[in-house]
């Protein structure tokens, strides 16, 4: 048998992977290099007072609520699916936990839990018509993004008898534990204590001129952590990979497809419902425009972050990173003496120069011929 | 021990939509067995294949394994069963590394949930020494499977189902983008699993492959079982006709000047 001959023979054709090469197999780098010239950018243009430790809270404040929603919509197409009603989602959420709380007047866990199980059960739905009729969630999903947004106007008339705002909720909730888990900000004796040793700024009251991290910053970094962790290190992961990669192959070598891709539209609802919990609970109110647009900014997030439109290839990381992309350059025009409405072309640009990086580099590393 | 078949299936009838694949096929495979399953293209080879492998729900007909009666919803059913199968298609995923496409739906994992995590270490040693022993040196076990030659991508997928298969393994086509030396090793690896005790069920177009490793030969035609043959009871040329779907060899070869 020749076989160590063959081994052999071929063991010159053996090149190490330099550094470059395997950085460059990461689907987040373009985010990184994007980051990178956004920062350059700013550091050039902007006012000094964007780079100061307020400056940088004002930045990710908006980047946490999106980049929440980016990163379950980055999982969910690496996974192979998209899904355009996780916007409308955010105000239909938003309805639901207003609702039990300001209207039906239930404990906050009780509406929490409501709001959850309703976000997880609509997310269900989706990913059912999609395995089952075959579909592109494209479509499937573009329908619910007018059901939702729908529901969500008319639910809100209703409740408020002709009004699509409601408020007074944030008193319903109540205080304590559970509520501040999604509201206000954290950390706060730490920055008061990081104020009287004088590292970071102060009025002169001795008060810190930041009080703390908003929680959905905590949530955003939280959630991206865990997402990269799952995507990488666990089973649930691959078969994110692999569902996405082709949905048939990965089927025949028994990977659960369907539960993994009805899983994925679940966290994605349940995520929107997240984002819809911290905004109804930090502002009090809840309104049936919320999340307008969310879908597609957390998809060019995602994209930005290095995810492939046709699956299988992506980053948990990325998508935060895109994320943060996008709050800088939405709230950091207004720090430059530039028009902030720039802001979409801006975005634009970036999203079509991310999508012709990544499938540079996906034919490029990954070898597709 | 029990004596009946590892697999066998009875008057299996498959259809799509109009399309009728499979119209009454009938085959066993036993323990320590090789079956060879021949047929023209389009014969319903793949498509039989795929109903034992739980991609496909038979439309009618028996499914016994162990000699129980069994209805598998998913490939991953079958895989539980101890069938592992590669898969004409092969069934990798492009983008994703060499051992993470080797433990596909089967990742060793290690920790208590919720800190239950993949085996890295484990899944590269097993997929590295596998791939050892079929005659490929994975360079790296990050790279890309779509960055592997047709034979290399080949030689994943049976080292995968050989690793996996602890019942029966199916190989539809497995040799067809293989060199000498790893065409050699398959066919001596099928010998292997036989002498283990498993029951094999190979499929090709190759009259010498089939008649250096097949115990017994079913032989397919047009969604048909045409019949099965003791090895003893049949000679290479017969074979060879068969596998054409009864036509006269001899004519085309004739036509063709003596060369096929
Ligand atoms: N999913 C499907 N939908 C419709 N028809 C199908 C499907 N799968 C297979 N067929 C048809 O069933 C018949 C048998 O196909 P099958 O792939 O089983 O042939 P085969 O014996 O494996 O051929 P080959 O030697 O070329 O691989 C073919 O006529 C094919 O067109
Ligand atoms: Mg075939």
């Amino acid at each position: 048998m020749s076989t160590t001959a063959t081994v052999i023979a071929r063991d010159e054709r053996l090149r190490r992977a330099s550094f470059l090469v395997r950085a460059m197999r990461r689907p987040e780098l373009g985010a990184l290099a994007g980051l990178a010239l956004v920062i350059l950018f700013f550091g050039i243009y902007a006012d000094k007072s964007m780079f100061t430790l307020g400056g940088v809270m004002t930045v990710l404040a908006p980047a946490a609520e999106l980049g929440i929603l980016a990163v379950a919509a980055a999982l969910l197409m690496i996974g192979g699916e998209f899904d355009l009603s996780i916007g409308s989602m955010v105000a239909l959420a938003g309805l639901i936990l207003g609702v039990s709380l300001a209207v039906l007047h239930l404990p906050f866990v009780v509406a929490l839990l409501l709001t959850a199980v309703c976000a997880a059960a609509l997310g269900a739905v989706n990913g059912t018509i999609v395995i089952h009729t075959r579909l592109p969630s494209f479509i499937v999903t573009l329908a619910f993004l007018f059901i939702y947004r729908g529901l969500s106007l008319v639910g809100l008339k209703w409740a408020t008898g002709g009004s699509t705002q409601l408020r007074g909720i944030g008193d319903a909730a109540g205080g304590g534990f559970l509520p501040g888990l999604f509201s206000g900000l954290a950390f706060h004796p730490l920055f008061t204590w990081m104020a009287a040793h004088d590292m970071i700024q102060k009025f002169p009251s001795g008060e810190p001129t930041v009080q703390g991290v908003p929680v959905s910053i905590l949530w955003f970094v939280g959630f991206a952590l865990l997402a990269t962790w799952v995507l990488l290190a666990t089973r649930a992961g691959n078969w994110i990979f692999a569902a996405g990669g082709d949905a048939n192959a990965a089927r025949n070598s028994g990977v659960p497809v369907a539960p993994v891709k009805t899983a994925l539209f679940m966290l994605t609802a349940v995520s929107a419902a997240l984002v819809a919990t911290l905004q109804v609970m930090n502002t009090g109110s809840t309104d049936a425009l919320r999340g307008e647009q969310k879908e597609f900014e957390a998809v060019i997030a995602a994209v930005i972050g290095g995810c492939l439109l046709t699956g299988g290839y992506g980053s948990a990381i990325g998508a935060f990173l895109g994320a943060i992309i996008f709050g800088m350059v939405s709230i950091g025009l207004t720090y430059t003496h530039f028009d902030s409405d720039w802001f979409k072309v801006f975005l634009g640009g970036m999203l079509l120069l991310a999508v012709l990086f990544n499938s540079f580099i996906r034919r490029k590393v990954t070898g597709e011929r | 021990m029990s004596d009946a078949p590892l697999i066998e299936v009875r008057d299996i009838v498959k259809t799509f939509g109009s399309v009728i694949a499979l119209n009454g096929v009938s085959m066993s495979v036993r323990s320590g067995e090789v079956l060879c399953l021949l047929g023209d293209n389009g014969a319903g080879k793949s498509t039989l294949i795929k109903t034992l492998s739980g991609v496909y729900r038979p439309t009618s007909g028996e499914f016994l394994v162990d000699g129980k009666p069994v209805a598998f919803r998913s490939p991953r059913d079958a895989l539980d069963a101890g069938i592992a199968t590669v898969y004409q298609d092969l069934a990798m995923i492009p983008l994703m590394s060499v051992t993470r496409n080797f433990f596909m739906g089967r990742e060793p994992v290690r920790g208590i949930w919720p800190f239950r995590r993949l085996d890295f270490a484990r899944a590269q040693d097993v997929t590295r020494e596998e791939m050892m022993r079929i005659g490929i040196d994975v360079r790296d076990p990050h790279q890309a499977v779509g960055t592997l030659s047709g034979g290399e991508r080949q030689c994943v997928a049976i080292a995968r189902a050989v690793y996996f298969g602890a019942q029966v393994l199916i190989l539809d086509e497995p040799t067809s983008a293989l060199g000498v030396a790893q065409t050699s090793v398959v066919l001596k690896y099928i010998h292997i699993v036989r002498s283990r005790g498993l029951g094999v069920i190979f499929i090709t177009h190759n009259v010498r492959h089939a008649h250096v490793v097949g115990d017994r030969f079913t032989v397919l035609n047009r969604g048909r079982t045409l019949g099965t043959y003791d090895k003893s009871e049949i000679a290479i040329e017969e074979l060879q006709n068969l596998m054409a779907g009864g036509k006269e060899l001899a004519e085309l070869s004739g036509a063709l000047g003596g060369t096929v």
